[in-house]
């Protein structure tokens, strides 16, 4: 195995993770690492559990086997209030961006402030707006999250996923159904957090040119395995089927076109049942 | 024969995992109204949209259940020359059974119906796992609220039922068919117990506002996190907390007025 990521340094450390949904294996053993201060990106087709993977990090889903590290700690043996402190310091941005929707941008950002600290609300509001400045979003305070495009919905979300300062930041699918413009404010505004609040990001994405363009390292998934890794450029020039299928987007290839189906001569000349 | 047999034993156990479910999730959101105590305004809210916000269908319910109760019940009563009586029987059927009862089913309908549709769209908008990851306690932060809110909201939205009700019967009985007002309301004075009638009627609907906030709350949490699984689970929470409030009507008449 490539070990250009050395689990010394590493924030978050999956090892030889295997997770079931009924009795399709999403996860089969798989160990990967996300080195502090870097943007680690997981690709691959939908359904192969990416979501997952964030959740189980996030300590949401237990693994049937295997460790999830996360700054020392075992997220799978921590207790309750332990693990809620450790999710203090970890933001999550979901793809809908999970905006509260009974309350405004502005609340919705002082939302975990108001949760978790005792600051009076001068500071709070003064934080706030830091936050929304940071995301370009200063304006939109007054705004209902039903009164928001889904790229500021984002946006928004990632100012409340940064309230609290956390040590990293999970992304899942950030750049889905956006339109260009804000497809390039998110690039930015992720490579830039990550560089200004020196944060840890995990991206988890089946954006090829996004991704690649931010990324530091690239894991590639499919089945529940591994299959390929290393930087941006290791990945463009890999020359594994897989990877290449993926990220040039072919139609055919060790991912198939069909989905498993008796062969289609005899099953066009067979009689009987109605399908 | 076989295929039964195993279609049955299959749902018997989905019925008793999903009443586990339930019951856990009741002991985490009791558990979690201890948080809710030191933060008023969380409750307010919700006591708000539970129950101010049931007042109208209550109030207009009542006043007509206790119009239409005036009008049956002085047919029946004046056969035997004891409309006079008129008073103590719409009282008595109204805080005995109908005002908590119909209130129940009303309030299902009404706020069960919301509460179910909104906790499951917070779901299936990822809000409730957002908030997990937020380090809040949605049981704590969302559910006990909304559950303390509707059990308060019940046994009020009950008294207000049966209160518009007994005047409604009025108006009709005394308004429109003259019977003696005086007798109207002293006969009911007279004959209704604080204890076995009022009280009775307002353990009913504490146990009512109990279930239906349950049902309702605890469909909402455990709804499929889609359009469609969400429009489910609102009409499962009609229709069960239905069932539950007629079923445990009957129960509790029993052991109250058993013995009589």
């Amino acid at each position: 195995m490539d070990n250009s990521v050395s689990p010394q340094n590493s924030l978050v450390s999956v090892q030889n993770l295997s997770f079931s949904r009924g009795n399709k294996k999403i996860f089969d053993d798989i160990s990967l690492e996300f080195e502090r201060g870097k943007i680690t990106a997981i690709m691959g087709p939908s359904g192969t559990g990416k979501t997952t993977l964030l959740k189980l990090i996030g300590g949401q889903l237990f693994p049937e086997q295997g460790t999830i590290i996360v700054d020392g700690n075992n997220v799978h043996r921590l207790r309750r209030s332990e693990l809620y402190n450790l999710r203090k310091r970890m933001g999550m941005l979901f793809q809908s961006g999970a905006l509260l929707t009974d309350m405004n941008v502005f609340d919705n950002v002082a939302f975990p402030l108001r949760e978790h600290t005792h600051l009076p609300e001068s500071m709070i509001r003064t934080l706030v707006l830091m936050k929304l400045q940071a995301v370009g979003l200063r304006g939109a305070r007054n705004l209902m999250p039903n009164e928001l495009s889904g790229g500021m919905a984002r946006r928004i979300a990632l100012a409340r996923a940064i309230a609290l300062d956390p040590m990293m930041i999970m992304y899942d699918e950030p750049f889905t159904g956006q339109d260009p413009i804000s497809k390039g404010a998110l690039v930015h505004l992720i490579k830039s957090l990550n560089t200004i609040l020196s944060l840890t990001s995990i991206i988890v994405s089946h954006d090829v040119q996004e991704t690649a363009a931010i990324a530091d390292y690239i894991y590639v998934i499919s089945e529940g395995k591994v299959v390929g890794q290393g930087t941006p450029k290791e990945i463009e020039q890999s020359e594994s089927d897989w990877v290449q299928q993926f990220m040039t987007g072919a139609a055919d290839g060790p991912a198939h076109f069909h989905y498993p189906a008796k062969d289609y001569v005899d099953d066009l000349l067979s009689t009987g049942k109605r399908y | 024969m076989i295929e039964f047999l195993q279609q049955l034993g299959k749902n018997t156990r989905t019925g008793f995992t999903k009443l586990g479910r339930g019951t856990f999730f009741l002991l985490q959101t009791i558990s979690g109204i201890l948080s809710v105590l030191p933060r008023p305004r969380l409750l307010f809210n919700q006591m708000y949209s539970v129950g101010v916000l049931s007042f109208l269908i209550i109030t207009i319910s009542g006043l007509f259940v206790g119009m239409v109760l005036g009008l049956q019940g002085y047919y029946t009563l004046s056969d035997f020359g004891a409309e006079e009586s008129l008073g103590v029987m719409v009282a008595a059927s109204l805080v005995r059974e109908l005002g908590p009862v119909v209130s129940a089913l009303l309030f299902a309908g009404r706020a069960g119906s919301a509460l179910t549709a909104e906790i499951g769209l917070m779901k299936a908008t990822e809000q409730l796992s957002g908030m997990e990851m937020m380090a809040v306690d949605p049981i704590k932060r969302i559910i006990s609220p909304r559950f303390l809110a509707g059990f308060l909201s019940m046994p009020l939205l009950a008294a207000l039922f049966s209160a518009v009700g007994i005047i409604g019967g009025q108006l009709v009985g005394s308004g429109l068919l003259g019977v003696d007002e005086g007798a109207y309301w002293s006969q009911m004075q007279a004959k209704l117990d604080f204890q076995d009638d009022i009280i009775n009627g307002v353990i009913k609907s504490v146990v009512f506002g109990f279930a239906a906030s349950w049902i309702a709350l605890f469909e909402g949490y455990d709804a499929i996190p889609t359009s469609e699984g969400v429009s489910r689970a609102t009409t499962r929470t009609v229709v069960n907390s239905a069932f539950s409030i007629l079923g445990l009507d009957f129960i509790l008449t029993t052991l109250m007025f058993g013995d009589k």
